[in-house]
């Protein structure tokens, strides 16, 4: 009986023609036919997401305004579009703007999320699942479907939460709009994004507690260790895998984060100083027309979020082989 | 062990503030959706939807634009579904039973591409369907939705492709069924739970999406269901909005999500973090 070859067996093991799936390649035709299989992949890659980049990348050498929308043929200016940008104030203050509030929003999840895992991970099983399935509920929730039920929360005129505030004595907030000043609106944006995003750090995180084994934990329970003491020398160590993981993803979807914030900006706001770098590219894109400015802001995102997301790809091609 | 009585039920009651606090908002939604516009007008809010009506979602499900939205967003994701089903299918067989030169920079090249922020890319998506003569056409906008659908899917696949042994294949072959039978008879059968969940995480993807359906479906009659729910947005900002059919509006749209997403999300929580936690 041949037993299904390990799936990252070393080269050498090519010399052991009787296991079927290294056979193959071998086969007549097999050679190919991998890369056959990936063509239909290759090919839609390539068109809806190279095309673009590509084109993205030589745009932002050029100058792409409203003029060459309408024929006029765009200009090589060379850096000129990433000359003008980091000269100008207002693309710092987006970047600056938007790396805040990536970072705080990406460390209150982790924060919750964490602490959410090591309640569950302390609760009995039937109120253990009650929090489970409220989690998920808020995850499953369309982005656009929360943002119109958390506007409808934080509506000034009949908002529940002016209500509230009013109710517990908090009488500036009768007929507060929160979203009229970029701190508040930012910090309402921090909140709903936390909202959505702490269900699957929670449960990842949990997840990867349920893997630290209860009779270490209870020894050093009775070898006197705290809570505390336990959580950084034993539960911290074993669970640090996902706590990167999790971080790392919770950052890169913070920094792109576009749709919560553009959809809030369209429920009455000064879009101007409430931008984060999505809602500031298609601002400038759609908006100003300037493409050119646009795919340099544009370049900017990808590479940077390439180089964030490195880490992330080669821990999962770590599973992988 | 000996935790105290006290502690667990502070533990209970602390988790059950926390579900009940999270699980708001999606009450809160359900809630308004039921109650007529003259309750929700009032200065105290109504908590529980008593004496409410289905009246909201009469008037939704009646509005030409709803039925228009949901046409689009039907259209656009079903055929995302089913294309990228198709190609994610090919792609996993090819990564997860051949070895072959360049295989690792392949799935090093989806990972990143499956990473990589719609808002990073979307003008020149814009730019590409616009010269193509696909703005505002369905097919545009599965395009672009398969193309960035397809990186996870083949990732989520690949897992499904590979618990099905090779070996059990060949054995039908040697049982004298040819390959593409062996291959429906056997293997087509047991990767249908990997099929149902990358299929139903492609729904999700296509359903909910919003940025790019906002940049390259520009006109009101293509406009998807989550355009045409921030059309309601928009309109709250500047006149008095009946909250009661926003409400309504956002229950239609989230409701198969959430149904669907019960079904898949240990498998697409797995695949994220991968091998960072052992199922």
């Amino acid at each position: 009986m041949s037993t299904t070859p390990a799936v990252g067996a070393p080269p050498a093991g090519r010399r052991g023609a009787g296991t079927p799936r290294q056979d193959r390649p071998t086969r007549p035709g097999g050679r190919r036919l991998p890369l056959l299989l990936i063509l239909p992949t290759l090919v839609l890659l390539v068109v809806a997401l190279g095309y673009p980049i590509g084109w993205q990348l030589v745009t932002s050498f050029r100058e792409f305004g409203l003029m060459q929308q309408f024929g006029a043929p765009p200009a090589w200016v060379g850096l000129d579009n990433y000359r003008s940008l980091v000269t100008d104030p207002e693309l710092w203050q987006v970047v600056v703007r938007s790396l805040v509030f990536c970072v705080v929003t990406a460390v209150l999840t982790v924060l919750v999320g964490g602490a959410l895992a090591i309640l569950m991970n302390a609760l009995d099983r039937l109120p253990r699942l009650v929090l489970q399935v409220s989690l998920l509920l808020a995850w499953a929730m369309p982005v656009v479907a929360s943002m119109t039920v958390w506007i409808w929360i934080v509506d000034w005129r009949r908002g529940l939460l002016n209500w509230l505030l009013t109710r517990v004595g908090v009488e500036a907030a009768q007929g507060h709009n929160w979203l009229s000043q970029p701190l508040s609106f930012l910090a309402v944006a921090c909140v709903i994004v936390v909202w959505m995003s702490v269900p699957f750090v929670a449960l990842s995180i949990y997840a990867g507690l349920t893997q630290v084994s209860a009779e270490v934990i209870e020894a050093a329970t009775i070898d006197g260790a705290s809570f505390l003491q336990r959580l950084r020398h034993i539960i911290l160590p074993l669970i640090a895998p996902v706590l990167s993981i999790v971080i790392l993803l919770q950052l890169i979807w913070d920094l792109r984060v576009f749709t919560q914030i553009k959809v809030l900006q369209d429920a009455g706001s000064v879009a101007n100083e409430t931008n984060l770098l999505g809602t500031y590219v298609y601002q400038l894109g759609t908006g100003k027309g300037d493409f050119g400015s646009a795919s340099a802001v544009s370049v900017f995102m990808l590479v940077l979020t390439v180089a964030l997301s490195w880490y992330y790809v080669r821990s999962l091609m770590k599973e992988d082989s | 062990m000996g935790r105290s009585r006290t502690s667990r039920t502070l533990l209970t009651v602390l988790a059950l503030a926390v579900a009940l606090l999270w699980a708001f908002p999606v009450y809160w939604m359900l809630n308004s959706a039921f109650l007529p516009n003259v309750v929700l007008q009032s200065t105290t809010p109504t908590f529980l939807p008593f004496g409410g009506s289905v009246d909201n979602f009469r008037v939704v499900v009646t509005d030409p634009a709803f039925v228009q939205a949901l046409a689009v967003s039907l259209v656009v994701t079903l055929t995302t579904v089913v294309a990228a089903l198709i190609v994610a299918f090919l792609g996993a067989l090819a990564i997860s039973r051949f070895r072959f030169r360049g295989r690792a920079s392949f799935v090093v090249a989806l990972l990143l591409i499956q990473m990589l922020p719609a808002e990073g890319l979307f003008i020149a998506q814009y730019k590409m369907m616009s010269s193509l003569g696909l703005l505002n056409r369905s097919l545009g906008l599965a395009v672009l939705y398969t193309a960035a659908v397809v990186p996870f899917t083949i990732w989520m696949l690949r897992g499904f492709v590979a618990g099905v042994p090779a070996d059990l294949e060949e054995a039908a072959m040697v049982d004298g069924l040819s390959r593409t039978r062996a291959f429906l008879k056997i293997t087509f059968p047991l990767l249908a739970p990997g099929l149902v969940a990358s299929g139903v995480y492609a729904f999700l993807q296509a359903w909910n999406e919003f940025t790019v359906a906002l940049v390259v479906m520009t006109e009101e009659q293509a406009r998807t269901l989550p355009l045409w729910l921030r059309g309601f947005v928009q309109a709250s900002a500047s006149r008095e909005t009946d909250w009661g059919q926003v409400m309504a509006a956002s229950t239609l749209v989230a409701l198969p999500v959430i149904v669907f997403f019960l079904i898949v999300q240990g498998r697409m929580s797995s695949g994220l973090v991968g091998g960072a936690v052992k199922g």
